[in-house]
């Protein structure tokens, strides 16, 4: 158990298998457990945190000290960027890792093979190669890979349940159940009304009462233990094809919860909206999917040794081969997959000559390089990449798919804070993360450009709802973009550092925003208003949430974790708009946007907690929430604030420097299909070049829309409501969202009703009527067959046969005498008679 | 057919001598059964059915006419003892049914009993 390859995974493993178990137990004795089902669930999901904090700070951090590098300086707040840092970090970050990846390149590597069980663990470790000065920010990360158990093998077609772990599963463990487990004691004190018979003032029956329905405070406990089952279990996956299934695992339990108040209209169609529409971007996904197995023939990530001892590369080894010095190039499998016709050309021409195989694989070799420098196979790596970034867009809302996110506020505000901030949505990112060393630039182009759309339309339209929890979740969406837009302009760090501290500060605002639901029974902010007096602990805990997400903080100095994470994006998308001007829009528009989050995060907490009290009777009666409910507000605030902080050498952002994947640091110049593309190297943008005018317009934007919030709903020195009458357009367009429910009404939703409606016609008229004109022609058959066949032929027969037997049986009554001497002499003669056949018989035989 | 009987008179007496007589006795039996209306008759009839085996049956079993002489061989006997015991049992049993038959019908004829026909 000692050493971290084997105790991680462990750990790790039943962290993950926790949830499981407490969704089972819950599933069966739910009803008896009542108030305890909620124990079981919190306890599941703690032991679940306690497990991951021992795998990070017991293993993982001993065996992968962090480096102190160039890291610091996003979490320090920038003092140390100075000078040779750059030059400097470069050496130092890779130092220390311990890497694992297949073909040995470099000397001075030993390996070792551990199987554990049905495990095989292979660790690499990796010196530092001294002489080769350019290999160094070439390092592979550090990860465990292997296999728990086999599902299925069919040929090539291995699905298995296995793991792969690097710093950023674990990370992502740590931060996952931290923010569950919040949740999880928070919807203790939210849900409690669920205990009892409900009485549902939303539904309606037709006989004008209200629903009165049992209460299903287990069964929400028992979804949520496998919501985080289903995320852990896409975290902890070592394969495509597992995240495919708890991708699904974490839609259908989304499905669950979003329609928890199932007999809502507005419930079940968000439910079944949020179901739906990440159909359509699984789709793209399994498209995907296809594209990496039909080539490449595995699903892993990393490199694992089979039972032979046999060393099975990943996906991301083949995409980015050690060779190569982890350089992006398209995999032998896809080249000649693509190249098909040239193959069987080259086959042709040397058919029939002897050792045709050699001659055959020698030209081949020869030509993969040029073929692969012509682009084949090219275009199947970019599908594999928009594919899978397709089903990444369904999950995480991007545009054009963010229509369900919104809807999703239909479900309890725990499961909000839940879906928001640590599991589904950031299922979306993760495996854009995860997925990052396979994404062809022109890919990277795309993932930035959907990120940066979805960031500004979400962003616009949270300025003008009304609604508490809408306008937080179109700033999840907006965030969820901008993290989009870092991760496609290689800002890998920045991308997935935001969805860090996003998750802690939007789990925060929507539990407050629960608190306040809790206390005043109502969504709309304009009847809300000074609910500071009344609820304090709420308030400010909310107040942090809104600083974090603007990314307040003194430039260079200090500030909220979102200042340091929005700070690294805006620095890498100005570094890439540095390198590709043509592509400037992708800051502007970020920085844009920062100010639109200012503005709407501080109009919702003006509204909310200061000025006076818009609604008297809702005022009056709200109050602070229990303990249980605003502890956990305690907790994610401290997190809210300090999580980007660098303690004692200690920082996320040093942790999860240590999963980049490799060879996606350095920069990259032209892809195949965009040749003057340039993705730059993340450390650049640290820079002092880069990072003074990023941080300081970041900081200015979101100066300018806190401003603007202050005075319009705070200070009331401009009216909203004359704004609104002077742009009353751009509001109708913003408060109707874009238009986009509409559009996609008109595009899809009514030519299907229509398709359907005329389906339905030719199903009665045409198919309706073939179906009952065949059964009349089948019954007046039957009839004609009754009368002709049945009755003269077959009954026929059978009477025939019965009068048959019945007369030979009164023909041979006769033979019965009831005479004695009769019967004696029937015996005698009958006996002679065979004695005489048989002898008779028996010589034949015997003669034949 | 001639030569069979011709060594039967030749032959010293074994097992196809007995068989002989055995024959007789079962044919005349079974003609009595066939041909007497007298119950009594038939009765008689079976006696010589079933002695006409029994004859069989000691001839087989006796240690005289078998070749392997070395063992005891009484199955015959046996069987032949257990056919007497049969007989006698039927001979009771038949006996009772002629004696009630002529308390029905004040006769013996056979022929009158045929109360079991189809």
């Amino acid at each position: 158990m000692g050493n971290p390859e084997t105790a991680i995974p462990i750990l790790l493993g039943i962290a993950w298998l926790l949830p499981l178990a407490s969704f089972t137990i819950i599933l069966f004795w739910g009803r008896m457990l009542g108030r305890a089902a909620a124990l079981v669930a919190t306890s599941a999901i703690v032991s679940g945190f306690v497990l991951s904090l021992i795998a990070l700070v017991g293993f993982w951090l001993p065996s992968h000290p962090l480096s102190s590098g160039h890291d610091d300086h996003i979490s320090g707040g920038g003092l140390r960027v100075e000078g040779g840092g750059h030059a400097l970090t470069r050496t130092a970050h890779h130092s220390l890792f311990t890497t694992h990846h297949s073909p040995p390149t470099t000397s001075g590597r030993g390996s070792r093979v551990e199987g554990l069980g049905h495990a095989l663990t292979r660790t690499t470790t990796y010196s530092p190669p001294t002489t080769h000065h350019d290999d160094h920010h070439h390092a592979a990360p550090a990860y465990y890979a292997g296999d728990w158990y086999s599902l299925v093998e069919i040929g090539q077609l291995k699905l298995s349940i296995g793991y792969y772990i690097d710093s950023l599963t674990v990370a992502m463990f740590c931060m996952v159940t931290l923010i569950a487990s919040c949740i999880h004691f928070y919807a203790m004190g939210y849900m409690h009304e669920e205990l009892h018979p409900v009485t549902d003032h939303e539904v309606t029956l037709s006989n004008g009462d209200h629903l009165t329905r049992p209460g299903r405070f287990y069964r929400f406990f028992q979804y949520l233990s496998l919501f985080c089952f289903s995320m852990l279990g896409i975290v902890y996956a070592g394969n495509v094809a597992m995240v495919f299934i708890f991708w699904e695992l974490v839609g259908i339990c989304s499905y669950f919860l979003i329609g928890f108040y199932i007999e809502r209209k507005s419930a079940s169609t968000a439910a079944n909206k949020a179901f739906i529409v990440n159909r359509v971007g699984d789709f793209g996904m399994i498209i995907g999917l296809m594209a990496l197995f039909g080539s490449l023939g595995t699903f892993n990530f990393g490199d694992t040794v089979d039972e032979t001892g046999q060393t099975q590369a990943g996906i991301f080894s083949l995409i980015r081969p050690a060779e190569n010095h982890h350089r992006l190039q398209t995999p032998e499998a896809m080249v000649l997959a693509s190249a098909r016709d040239q193959q069987a050309a080259i086959r042709g021409s040397h058919l029939g000559e002897p050792q045709a195989a050699d001659a055959v694989d020698a030209q081949l070799n020869n030509q993969l390089d040029t073929w692969r420098e012509q682009g084949y196979g090219y275009w199947l790596l970019v599908i594999a990449g928009l594919g899978i970034f397709c089903g990444c867009v369904g999950k995480s809302a991007q545009f054009p798919l963010h229509t369900w996110l919104p809807d999703a506020m239909e479900g309890p505000t725990p499961v909000s804070a839940l879906v928001h901030s640590a599991t589904m949505v950031a299922a979306g990112v993760y495996l854009v993360a995860r997925f990052f060393p396979a994404f062809a630039p022109e890919v990277l182009l795309t993932i930035a450009y959907v990120g940066l759309i979805t960031l500004f339309l979400a962003a616009t339209i949270a300025i003008t709802a009304t609604d508490i929890k809408r306008v937080l979740a179109y700033s999840t969406v907006s965030q969820l973009g901008y993290m989009m837009l870092a991760l496609g302009v290689g800002g890998w760090l920045a991308g997935v550092f935001h969805l860090f501290t996003h998750a802690f500060f939007k789990s925060l605002l929507f539990m407050c925003s629960g608190s306040v639901i809790h206390a005043v029974h109502t969504n709309e902010m304009t009847e809300m208003g000074g609910l500071r007096h009344k609820m304090p602990w709420t308030a400010y805990t909310m107040l942090v949430g809104c600083l974090a997400i603007i990314g307040a903080g003194i430039p260079f100095v200090i500030g909220f974790s979102g200042y340091y994470s929005k700070d690294a994006i805006l620095e890498q998308a100005l570094n890439f708009t540095n390198h590709n001007p043509v592509h400037a829009i992708l800051f502007y528009g970020a920085a844009g946007g920062a100010a639109i989050t200012a503005f709407y995060m501080f109009r919702l907490w003006y509204m909310t907690f200061a000025g006076e009290p818009r609604n008297q009777h809702r005022y009056d009666h709200a109050h602070e929430s229990p303990k249980v409910m605003y502890y956990p507000l305690v907790v994610l605030s401290v997190f809210a604030i300090g999580v980007g902080w660098s303690v004692g050498g200690l920082s996320l952002t040093g942790l999860l420097e240590q999963a980049r994947p490799a060879g996606t640091l350095p920069t990259v110049e032209g892809g195949l299909l965009l040749g003057d593309l340039v993705i730059p190297n993340e450390h650049d943008s640290h820079l002092p070049a880069v990072k003074t005018p990023a941080t300081w317009i970041a900081f200015s934007t979101a100066m300018a829309g806190l401003l603007l919030a202050t005075v319009i709903y705070c200070w009331r020195k401009v009216d909203a409501e004359e704004i609104r009458s002077q742009f009353r357009a751009v509001h109708r367009f913003l408060v109707n969202k874009w238009w986009f429910d509409e559009l996609y009404d008109a595009i899809f939703v009514q030519p299907t009703h229509f398709v359907a409606r005329r389906a339905s016609q030719v199903d009665k008229s045409v198919l309706d009527g073939l179906i009952d004109g065949s059964a009349k022609v089948v019954r007046w058959c039957s009839r004609i067959l009754d009368g002709v066949l049945d009755r003269t032929v077959v009954d026929g027969s059978i009477n025939l046969f019965a009068r048959k037997t019945w007369g030979l049986g009164l023909s041979l009554r006769n033979v019965q005498t009831g005479q004695l001497r009769q019967y004696v002499m029937l015996i005698v003669v009958g006996t002679v008679a065979l004695f005489a056949l048989v002898s008779f018989f028996w010589s034949i035989a015997l003669a034949g | 057919m001639t030569p069979l009987f011709a060594s039967l008179l030749t032959e010293p007496v074994g097992v196809s001598h007995y068989m002989m007589v055995g024959a007789v006795m079962f044919v005349c039996g079974a003609v009595c059964m066939a041909t007497k209306r007298n119950i009594l008759g038939v009765l008689m009839g079976i006696e010589l059915v079933l002695n006409g085996a029994n004859i069989n049956f000691i001839a087989f079993g006796s240690p005289y006419l078998r070749s392997d002489a070395n063992q005891l061989g009484l199955d015959g006997q046996l069987i032949a003892l257990f056919v007497i015991v049969l007989a006698a049992a039927e001979a009771a049993v038949a006996l009772a049914i002629a004696l009630n038959f002529y308390n029905q019908h004040n006769s013996i004829d056979i022929d009158r009993a045929d109360e079991l026909q189809g």
